[in-house]
């Protein structure tokens, strides 16, 4: 007798179609019209072959970032959250034997603490444009104002996202522009923009034009009772000043560089802190640290009544499974980096990026970069060529070109973003530079 | 019996080294200066160092003070927690697979399109709706979704509807993600069977209702027998009904939302398809609708062409991004390999979860009460109640027992309408003889002479029970803060 029958004779069942007696027939269908199952090798075979048709970021040097980016991973990352104790964990509320993932996640908390420069740090959002959703709902949560300034210069996805996020609470979201020779901020335009229903203001360091904004410092003097949101590229935090330490109060960003492949833009890794004084307001699960009966260190979620599984529709949001794989790999590659490392890296996009910037200005009829300021790892470049037909030719080379503006800023027509890393040696940005004459 | 790890609890803060990382073009950064405005450069950065043998000792020690579904059982109910296949973290690693950017020309990823196409049409299969969404990327965020198009609905044939129903047996995410999209929400309680009571449905129908959502088998493990006079009366109202699928487990291929008449579905992957939980994440939440919903899904949508895939933004009425990119691709392809290896035998996968379920609640009905007597699904609820009343124990501590014997608790306390509730979910991939253990310490439990050692349990967990409303009440997330509370006392 099979285990199946062993089980079934135990219920008083003679076929396992009893089991589904309290389904009305009105509501059955007649199985599943898919494929037969197939075995382990033929699954990976043929998924395999599928995935091949992908031009991969390794064999064609890439130029794409806004929010997605091309970093390289330290072997060692990839070991630490391929650990079967991490990867196949559900969420940790049983505490007591749950230790290994809360204490990291709550280094994932006390690295972005640090880089931010503020104390309360979420364990995850989905991703940037969702974390940005979610500090506009906050903010509004804090002073109960409804409109919020968002840059022009940002990624039209993110303003996608973002009127999602706002139209349940009905918040206002209202587009300040920039300066077109520098790519900062305008801030005559935000000083006209914001009045009395002003609730926040969001700005990011470096911006969409990988623009390092020399305004950012000013803007909560400027500013003082509006609630400041920074986003951020955390490896630039390596050597850029903490948001916490100009005032913001609430920094978010993406996280999926700091260890998380690019994986087609998900899972990814939303970013998100704030100040302790707003904490009992903030979405999202955190880790705390506690202690056990014998008072030993211990850490376990907490504040959860802010939480959907406790508040129901009062909670400050209805997220519950986050990116907490990504907060740990974040967490071991920060560890692996450590200090140095960091504030190496960080300098190396800067110079890799300054590089590619000149090398580009220096061909006939491309403006590169295109605004007069400091770049992270990101430039905007005008070509004479229009940007996508560009990117068409650029492929026959062997090289995935960077994102056409149009679609994000409806201006910069003639205008690409590129984006470089520690990924690409001297001979890929040089490549791509004798591509661009070429294409000429 | 079971003894988990302990290592010593230093944060890595609080460790000391040389970090052996090392870069190319450091010479670069080095010699850079004037880099940034000088008022954004910073003074300070307080980060560890550490060589790599430290850190992976340090992470790979922490692994092994946590549990996970490799380890053992993992009956949480409404969590799904099933195996998770080794053949989809190999996939999901591939260079073709995380070395891809989602702004790449359509051109060159023409596997990734097909894989998000095909997923999309196997779902599509399973819950009976007309189109999918890929884009969410979670439960609740797929909820969220579902309440936008909702709303986007309603708001294109120009009607002003602001309320949704939820049954009080409903998931927590449910309300949360109906009041995000601004809706006001309105819960019905349960009658005597556990089940939606039609009568507080009808009454709280109206003009003013955008949407009604539950879950089916509902969050006790009961089918709702009358989901087509639910969804009758939902629709006859203008409204529309939207499936929970945390509990799709229990019925692939045996029924579907679609067939039960559901306008609006979502998925959760990391349950139903089997992919790895993370410790909390990545998941992946989809979305499925009926053909009159279509043209508010995100964009853009992947459309194929004899063989050749195309991104289409062109979608008017589309309620535009939900989140950036295409969804969480690498829990996407994972899903889509357990579908393959599975195919229709789904439905078995299915069978199978609703038999051990109902197995492992045949094994505790004796010490444990069991409220709503009927059949179930892939998962059940039994009661603590009596342990509390004769010997103080609660669920709480019955699940912290279990700990002890190298199983993971179920949910406890929901779904609320039971008290003291223990929600079990076995899922397919446990053995019986699995199952036999775990209904075997479930019993000794119960019978335990000492109720102390049941209340102060757990006792071979890496630490003892963790002090919660300290946790709460100080509300330190992070070494900053917790350096700044030590330097105030």
């Amino acid at each position: 007798m099979s285990h199946k029958d062993e089980m079934l004779a135990e219920l008083g069942m003679k076929d396992s179609a009893e089991l589904y007696a309290d389904v009305p027939n009105e509501v059955r269908t007649a199985g599943l019209r898919l494929p037969k199952g197939l075995t382990e090798m033929e699954v990976l075979r043929q998924m395999k072959e599928t995935l091949a048709h992908n031009l991969t970021a390794n064999d064609h040097p890439c130029f794409l970032g806004a929010g997605v980016y091309n970093h390289f991973i330290p072997s060692a990352v990839r070991t630490i959250v391929s650990r079967s104790e991490f990867l196949t964990a559900y969420t940790p509320y049983q505490a007591e034997v749950s230790q290994g993932m809360l204490q990291a996640l709550f280094e994932y908390q006390s690295y972005i603490a640090e880089l931010t420069g503020l104390d309360a740090v979420n364990s995850s959002n989905y991703d940037w444009s969702t974390a940005l959703g979610e500090a506009a709902t906050m903010s509004f949560r804090i002073n109960e104002k409804r409109k919020i300034l968002v840059p022009e210069a940002m990624s039209c996805e993110k303003k996608s996202v973002l009127k999602n996020y706002a139209w349940g609470p009905q918040l206002v979201i209202e587009e300040y522009s920039y300066d077109p020779y520098t790519g900062e901020l305008d801030l005559e335009d935000l000083k006209r923009k914001v009045d009395g229903d002003t609730g926040g203001i969001y700005i990011e360091v470096p911006n969409f034009f990988g623009v390092v904004d020399s305004f950012a410092p000013i803007l909560k003097q400027t500013f003082p009772d509006v609630a400041l949101i920074v986003g951020v590229n955390p490896i630039s935090l390596g050597v850029l000043k903490a948001p916490g330490d100009y005032g913001a109060d609430i920094a978010i960003g993406e996280g999926q560089m700091l260890g998380t492949p690019m994986n087609f833009g998900g899972p990814l890794l939303g970013v998100f802190a704030c100040k302790q004084e707003h904490v009992r307001k903030m979405p999202g699960r955190v880790i705390g640290l506690t202690r056990d009966a014998e008072g030993e260190r211990a850490f376990c979620m907490t504040l959860q009544t802010r939480e959907q599984h406790i508040r129901r529709s009062k909670a400050t949001s209805n997220i519950c499974t986050n990116e907490a794989l990504m907060a740990v790999a974040a967490s071991a590659y920060l560890s692996i980096l450590g200090k140095e490392g960091l504030e190496s890296l960080a300098k190396v996009n800067f110079a890799r990026a300054r590089r590619l910037a000149t090398l580009i200005g220096e061909i006939e009829d491309f403006d590169s970069p295109s605004f007069d300021s400091y770049h992270f790892n990101e430039f905007v470049i005008r070509t004479p060529v229009r940007p996508e037909k560009l990117n068409k030719m650029l492929l026959k080379k062997g090289i995935i070109g960077g994102l056409p503006l149009t679609e994000h800023v409806r201006a910069l027509q003639d205008h690409m973003l590129l984006c470089t890393t520690e990924m690409h040696s001297d001979e890929d940005q040089d490549r791509l530079v004798a591509a661009l004459k070429e294409a000429l | 019996m079971y003894r988990q790890a302990r290592y010593d609890r230093r944060v890595i803060m609080e460790k000391d080294g040389r970090t052996s990382f090392e870069l190319p073009f450091a010479h670069e950064a080095s010699s850079l200066e004037d880099f940034a405005p000088k008022e954004l450069v910073r003074k300070e950065l307080d980060l560890p160092s550490l060589p790599e043998r430290e850190v992976v000792k340090h992470y790979v020690n922490l692994s092994q003070m946590n549990y996970s579904i490799d380890n053992g059982m993992y009956p949480l109910g409404s969590c799904t927690m099933k195996y998770n296949p080794k053949y989809a973290d190999v996939l999901a690693t591939l260079p073709s697979v995380q070395d891809i950017h989602p702004y790449q020309d359509e051109e060159t990823v023409q596997g990734a399109l097909r894989i998000l196409f095909e997923l999309e049409r196997a779902l599509c299969e399973i819950s009976g709706m007309d189109a999918v969404t890929l884009h969410p990327a979670a439960g609740a965020h797929g909820e969220f979704t579902g309440m936008l198009l909702a709303k986007a609905y309603h708001a294109k044939s120009k009607e002003e509807r602001t309320e949704v129903i939820v049954p009080d047996s409903a998931h927590g995410t449910n309300p949360a993600s109906a009041a995000m999209a601004g809706f006001q929400v309105i819960e019905i309680p349960s009658g005597s069977d556990g089940c939606v009571d039609l009568e507080a449905l009808r009454a709280a129908v109206s003009e003013k209702t955008a949407a009604f959502m539950i879950t089916n088998p509902n969050t006790l493990g009961i089918f709702e027998s009358q989901i087509r006079e639910i969804a009758q009366i939902v629709h006859d109202a203008g409204a529309l009904l939207y499936y929970d699928g945390a509990n799709l487990n229990a019925v692939m291929g045996w029924t579907s939302p679609g067939a039960m008449d559901f306008d609006i579905v979502h998925f959760n992957l990391h349950k139903t398809f089997a992919t790895p939980h993370g410790g909390g994440g990545p998941g992946a939440g989809p979305v499925g609708v009926r053909e009159r919903l279509v043209p508010f899904l995100p964009v853009p949508r992947i459309v194929e062409r004899n063989g050749h895939y195309r991104l289409d933004y062109d979608r008017p009425d589309s309620i535009g991004k939900v989140r950036a990119s295409h969804g969480n691709f690498a829990v996407l392809v994972r899903a889509y390999a357990y579908i393959l290896k599975h195919g229709s035998g789904l439905k078995e996968v299915s069978e199978r979860a609703v038999l051990n379920s109902n197995y492992l609640k045949h094994k505790l009905q004796d010490a444990y009460a069991l409220p709503f007597k009927e059949l179930r699904k892939h998962e059940f609820v039994v009661s603590a109640k009596e342990l509390k009343e004769k010997k103080g124990i609660r669920a709480l501590d019955v699940g912290k027992r279990l700990l002890d014997y190298g199983f993971h608790a179920p949910t406890i306390y929901f779904p609320s309408l039971v008290d003291e509730a223990l929600m079990i979910e076995p899922t397919e991939t446990e053995t019986k003889e699995t199952l036999d253990a775990f209904a075997e310490v479930m019993n000794k439990i119960a019978l335990e002479e000492d109720p102390e050692v049941v209340k102060s349990a757990p006792h071979n967990a890496a630490v003892k029970r963790v002090d919660e409303v300290y946790a709460a009440k100080e509300a330190i997330l992070s070494w900053r803060a917790y350096k700044k509370k030590m330097q105030q006392t």
